[in-house]
């Protein structure tokens, strides 16, 4: 059977605009959020978020690194953090070389849950106002969701599959495991996987804010408004930014004297078939989704050691999803620690899936696992279970369970483990 | 350099990311400054903004240097 590693990993989040200095920042006990800077939110309910920083920023993020001006006028941010992200991965495995019978075998799973939200805003504002001749030619394709795979595959000669998920805020999850499938089913050898996401706009804010979904209780606090977990939690904080893994097969990563950072071994999917923001009132869609991970996986529930949480701080989702944990690990629970960096870079919706396995799998090659912010008193239920509170933690990490969960009902969870030595 | 030409000249720059030398009269947009024909769809709309003329989709068609551009400006703008 063909086994799928990890070889590459690029970051663009709220808290750098690469790998290391977004995970030094994220054991640091840093956060992103802020008030919003993009536009006035004063009339908005929610006028936080975890925006991605200017260049100019400390954590900031550099378009102008990977991605051509033309095209950054031309496209929504999400494409252009997507972009960013996969050149970085590329990068990092050594891959920007390719010949063009392994760019034959190289495809593109880069996903968003939402897609050019702010373009289609702006866009329609300049349609309403100033007519359909002055609406961009650019503007479809600077929208569209699969258009960060479609990108990348230009700008790297990529012509093997091309495909872009769109499960609300599992996609980034779902882009790693259908991407490793695609190299398990030899239709490749090599993906770029993830998922991207910027939404903070304000349709985006309002319309969220009026689904019940945001945080509206910390304005005047926006670094205390994510805390999953935590008795005082009131509803996610929207970020933004892109994660993408170069998935590589095994063999292949190996003979080329590759560094390999993980291997992907379980991927489970389900459907709530429930309600279409609401978790399951008992969570067994998600407790599905990772018992099918694990049941792929091989492994016990003993085996694992880390579980980043979908935990985005709502009143309702945290505890469903512990709850599932907690049935599907059974005593195995008390050797597990489980945290939500949504605590530190807010929920980054497509992206999430995509940059939480790149924690998972920082967290196995640094063994430490990051911290869940503002944890200052535990909903009743947590008890138990170690959610890491506040401070990164040294420990084993041998193997790692990454769980997104979207609207809809849709659920995904990833299992990897450390590479063998 | 006229004030349409540097007008002209500043647009293309902004929007195709060109450096600004390149932007000479005689220099076409597609086969000198990197455009495709989405990108003159755009000039033309910004063209039209900046000076407040109307450039009709045949007309547009036939603009392909920044000199052509500049030319249907100056004859056309109000």
């Amino acid at each position: 059977m063909r086994r799928v590693v990890v070889t590459g990993m690029g970051l663009v989040t709220p808290l750098g605009g690469d790998v290391e200095t977004t995970w030094s920042n994220i054991l640091a006990g840093r956060s992103g959020a802020a008030p919003i800077t993009r536009f006035d939110a004063s009339e908005h309910k929610c006028r936080i978020a975890c925006e991605v920083k200017p260049a100019d920023h400390e954590f900031g993020f550099d378009a102008s690194k990977r991605v051509d001006h033309k095209i950054q006028r031309q496209v929504d941010p999400f494409i252009v953090y997507g972009i960013d992200a996969a050149g970085q991965a590329l990068e990092h495995a050594g891959l920007t070389e390719m010949s063009e019978a392994e760019r034959l075998r190289a495809g593109c799973s880069i996903g968003a849950g939402i897609g050019g939200l702010p373009g289609i805003e702006s866009e329609s504002l300049v349609l309403a106002n100033k007519g359909p001749g002055r609406v961009s030619p650019h503007f479809v394709h600077g929208r569209l969701i699969n258009l960060v795979s479609g990108q990348v595959s230009i700008k790297y000669g990529l012509m093997g599959p091309n495909h872009a998920v769109v499960t609300a805020c599992s996609t980034g999850a779902h882009s790693i495991g259908d991407a490793a499938r695609m190299i398990k089913d030899d239709d490749a050898d090599v993906m770029l996987a993830g998922g991207a996401e910027s939404t903070i706009c304000p349709i985006g804010i309002a319309g969220f804010a009026q689904a019940r979904a945001l945080s509206t209780a910390f304005n005047d606090e926006p670094q205390r408004a994510s805390r999953p977990y935590d008795k005082a939690r009131d509803g996610f904080v929207m970020g933004e930014g892109a994660g993408v893994v170069v998935l590589e097969e095994y063999e292949r990563a190996k003979a080329r004297g590759a560094t390999i950072y993980a291997e992907v071994i379980g991927y489970g999917l389900s459907g709530d078939a429930y309600h279409v923001t609401a978790p399951h009132p008992e969570g067994s869609g998600a407790f599905r989704s990772m018992e099918m991970a694990l049941r792929k996986s091989g492994l016990s529930p003993a085996d694992i050691d880390y579980i980043n949480a979908h935990g985005t701080s709502t009143p309702l989702g945290d505890e469903l999803e512990l709850g599932a944990v907690r049935r599907l690990f059974g005593d195995a629970i008390s050797g597990v620690s489980m945290s939500s960096t949504k605590s530190a870079i807010g929920h980054l919706l497509g992206g999430a899936g995509a940059v939480e396995s790149i924690f998972c799998i920082l967290a196995m090659r640094d063994q430490i696992v990051p911290p869940t912010l503002n944890l200052d008193d535990p909903s009743d239920g947590c008890e138990g279970v170690d959610l890491v509170p506040h401070k990164a933690k040294k420990r084993e990490v041998r193997a790692v369970l990454n769980n997104s969960f979207g609207f809809g009902g849709t659920n995904a969870s990833l299992i990897m483990r450390k590479p063998e030595d | 350099m006229s004030d349409t030409a540097e007008r002209v000249k500043k647009i293309v720059v902004e929007h195709l990311g060109v450096e600004a030398d390149k932007v000479t009269e005689d220099a076409s947009f597609i086969d000198d400054l990197g455009a495709d024909s989405l990108d003159i769809v755009e000039l033309v709309m910004a063209f039209e903004e900046e000076f407040g003329v109307e450039i009709p989709d045949d007309a547009a068609e036939k603009i392909s240097t920044v000199a052509d551009a500049i030319k249907y400006i100056e004859e056309n703008k109000g």
